[in-house]
């Protein structure tokens, strides 16, 4: 056990707690905004590859930085930037899983033309995934495409396309090889969005906001050279960027100052004029959920440890999605139910706390633990992968 | 950056893996658990030859002078083969309080003999967690007098460190005239816990009169962490029998393993547990490492892993359908090892209390 990082990572962190400090003034408020990067953002966003504090391992020709990968720097990029409440640079969909997507599997023409703009945020993007019919069995997917003219034509309905409204592109799947099995028949395919024939319907949730959009698509022409990976290869490519989301999610810092704001409105708000604190109730709801964050967070760091030593973490990696999100949803019921009556205003009612964001937050969670894999999906990954146990035989197996 | 155990500690996991699986096979585990003496000295005698009887004692004192990680590496084997030694007393919570509170002339005469294994020692410090039955030990001049409920390991134990308040702690051979002890008799038959009634038995103090405190503070916390680790182990071993279990199992012409709704019991119960197993290796770090996190973190440790563990004994049970309710199956002895430990030295509703106090988040 030795949890140090040594003196070249702490020289690392300092030289980026320097450049923070120097620097804040000029970053945008931190958070994903819904709305396409503006010009601040992108500066920001150049100014930290510059430092090689974000997109470090996309290679220079293509605008990144071109470091080596490095886990140990990831984390501390992250811990300080969440330390310092600043915001890291640009995320989304493009960045996070299309572009790790495109390296390992585009052409050169794609890369030298999406991955610049992608990174600097020029080029926003889309998923193109699900469907009303096609959810946790996303290879059952309908939208389809035939190709005339070295054009394909897509018709269809996808659903849970989020940020599309503003989106310039999208990474979507199609059926183009209708005569393959399922998994077989899928293409890949790099789609603009101001297309003809795209219809965007936002897609308001149950938080009263539209973080989503319905996606109509009818006989929209895309050259076939946009296509990632062969044709009928879409579900390969696709998981490879599937792996890259699931990277994405179980962040414990998050989680960690999560706690703390809990803290302070239990230190801050009131019960019959005693502070919550002093009621053992939700005293002892906040210090269990502190332990499995505690625990969660050292976890990470025994995954972070397989990581560097090419060790596979086996099913104690397989457990962190749905064991991230339902604590998520955990700690933001606690917030809630602690504040009573109060934690159910909303729309900026009077007496609101935090605006209302412990009840968007509630919401989202629920939302989170559905989405990338509902946990029902994520225990049958550790049960198969992790535990050897057997699939569920299909209806016509399971005689 | 590590965090993990070293390739040391891996080596000294499979030997004492080896060591309790070989030794202690489901039909050993029954009949050592049925003669509810909490102690066998073939298990015993092997465990002092291994050295682990003085893992957490300095060499100096005749012990290996191995670190606390090393302790639950040891403590999760016993925990998963349930087995019938007082360790946590002995081995683990003496130790802990003689290091953080024994004058050095205590420390040469009683640190060695239970490094040999040659006096086993049970530990009387619930009264400074809570009271339920008894007020506890009060010394009064240099007499102790009073009932100790729940001498962790007190079965087998040849001499007892009594708690007689916070600040002081008494050792107590068990002969030494005024001492009863009375054996409570808990649904783990594979240690025996003891009430020790004590009528003006003349106290030999750890460090001296008032300068106990740190040494029983040691103790609970060790003892905690020892608790957790044996949790750990134990209610691991109920998945894993689970999963087998599931796996062999058929009914409608399919093992059960292959249905979701058993799939996603045993899913759920592997997420429990793993990350608990992050943060008691954490706390067992911290022990030596970063003694200033080992309070808080050993308090969560040990009230996470009580609820996960809470958890896995009714799940795990479940799994098994009819069987996991028989004494054949045997499954039972692990159901109440880990439900045991979750009532020992704390529930998880005070540590989560103490935890927030520790933390300043409201007055003691």
């Amino acid at each position: 056990m030795d949890l140090s990082f040594g003196p070249e990572y702490e020289d690392f962190r300092a030289e980026l707690r320097t450049f923070i400090e120097k620097n804040k003034h000029k970053a945008p408020p931190p958070g994903m905004g819904m709305h396409h990067p503006g010009p601040q953002e992108q500066d920001w966003q150049k100014l930290l590859i510059e430092h090689g504090y974000t997109c470090r391992t996309i290679p220079k020709e293509y605008g990144g930085y071109g470091g080596e990968a490095d886990v140990l720097k990831t984390v501390i990029i992250q811990d300080e930037f969440a330390r310092a409440n600043v915001n890291s640079g640009l995320s989304g969909q493009g960045i996070g899983m299309l572009v790790p997507t495109l390296l390992e599997r585009g052409t050169d023409k794609q890369k030298e033309q999406y991955i610049r703009p992608t990174i600097w945020g020029e080029i926003y993007w889309c998923q193109g995934y699900s469907e009303p019919g096609a959810g946790s069995d996303l290879a059952s997917l309908r939208t389809n495409a035939r190709v005339e003219d070295g054009h394909f034509i897509i018709n269809g309905q996808k659903i849970w396309t989020s940020s599309a409204h503003f989106s310039d592109m999208c990474f979507i799947l199609v059926r183009t090889e209708p005569d393959k099995p399922k998994h077989e028949g899928i293409s890949y395919i790099l789609m603009d969005m101001k297309t003809p024939g795209i219809e965007v319907r936002p897609l308001v949730t149950m938080t009263g906001a539209a973080e989503f959009n319905e996606t109509f698509l009818t006989d929209v022409k895309v050259p076939v050279e946009n296509v990632v990976g062969k044709r009928g290869e879409g579900w390969l490519v696709a998981n490879t960027t599937l792996k890259h989301e699931r990277g994405m999610l179980g962040d414990p810092s998050q989680l960690l100052s999560r706690i703390e704001s809990i803290v302070k409105i239990l230190q801050n708000e009131t019960l019959d004029g005693k502070p919550l604190m002093q009621h053992p109730m939700y005293r002892d709801r906040l210090v269990a959920a502190q332990a499995k964050t505690e625990a969660l967070k050292y976890h990470s760091l025994r995954l972070l440890t397989c990581t560097l030593k090419n060790e596979d973490p086996g099913v104690s990696r397989l457990i962190i999605k749905y064991y991230g999100t339902t604590l998520s949803r955990e700690l933001s019921d606690i917030a809630l139910e602690a504040l009573g009556e109060l934690g159910s205003l909303y729309d900026g009612s009077p007496h609101i706390r935090s605006h209302g964001s412990w009840q968007w937050r509630n919401m989202f969670d629920l939302g989170l633990i559905i989405g990338g894999g509902t946990s029902q999906i994520q225990k049958n990954i550790i049960s198969e992968r992790g535990l050897g146990m057997p699939r569920e035989p299909k209806l016509a197996e399971a005689k | 950056m590590e965090f993990g155990l070293s390739d040391d500690q891996k080596l000294l996991q499979d030997s004492f893996r080896r060591f309790t699986e070989d030794k202690l096979p489901l039909d050993k585990i029954r009949e050592y658990a049925n003669t509810k003496t909490g102690f066998n000295a073939d298990i015993w005698n092997g465990l002092v030859e291994l050295a682990a009887t003085g893992v957490i004692i300095p060499e100096q004192y005749g012990g290996a002078g191995f670190k606390m990680l090393d302790a639950v590496v040891i403590l999760e084997s016993l925990g998963r083969t349930v087995a019938p030694v007082p360790f946590i007393g002995s081995a683990i919570m003496a130790p802990a309080a003689f290091l953080a509170g024994g004058t050095e002339a205590q420390k040469e005469e009683w640190l060695p003999q239970i490094a040999s294994g040659e006096v086993k020692f049970g530990v009387g410090v619930t009264e400074c967690i809570s009271t339920r039955d008894s007020k506890g030990v009060t010394l009064s001049g240099d007499t102790l007098n009073g009932n100790a409920m729940f001498v962790i390991d007190g079965g087998p134990a040849d001499v007892f460190l009594i708690a007689a308040g916070p600040n002081d702690m008494a050792i107590v051979p068990r002969n030494a005239p005024g001492v009863t002890v009375t054996m409570l008799t808990t649904i783990d038959y594979s240690r025996m816990h003891t009430e020790v009634k004590l009528e003006n038995v003349k106290a030999d103090l750890l460090g001296g009169k008032g300068k106990g405190g740190a040494a029983i503070r040691q103790a609970i916390l060790a003892g905690r962490l020892a608790l957790a680790a044996d949790t750990l182990g134990a209610a691991e071993v109920m998945i894993y029998k689970a999963v087998d279990y599931a796996m062999e199992r058929k009914q409608f012409e399919r093992v059960i393993a292959s249905y979701q709704a058993v799939k996603h019991m045993c899913a759920e119960m592997i997420a429990e547990l793993e990350p608990y197993r992050s943060l008691v290796w954490y706390a067992g770090h911290a022990y030596d490492e970063a003694p200033g996190e080992a309070l808080l973190n050993v308090l969560l440790a040990k009230s996470g892993i009580d609820e996960a563990g809470k958890f896995i004994i009714r799940t795990a049970t479940e799994v098994h359908g009819g069987m996991g309710f028989t004494d054949l199956m045997g499954l039972h002895y692990w159901y109440k090892r880990v439900s045991v430990n979750r009532s020992l030295l704390g529930t998880p509703e005070m540590l989560r209390n103490e935890a927030a106090i520790a933390q300043g988040w409201l007055a003691a």
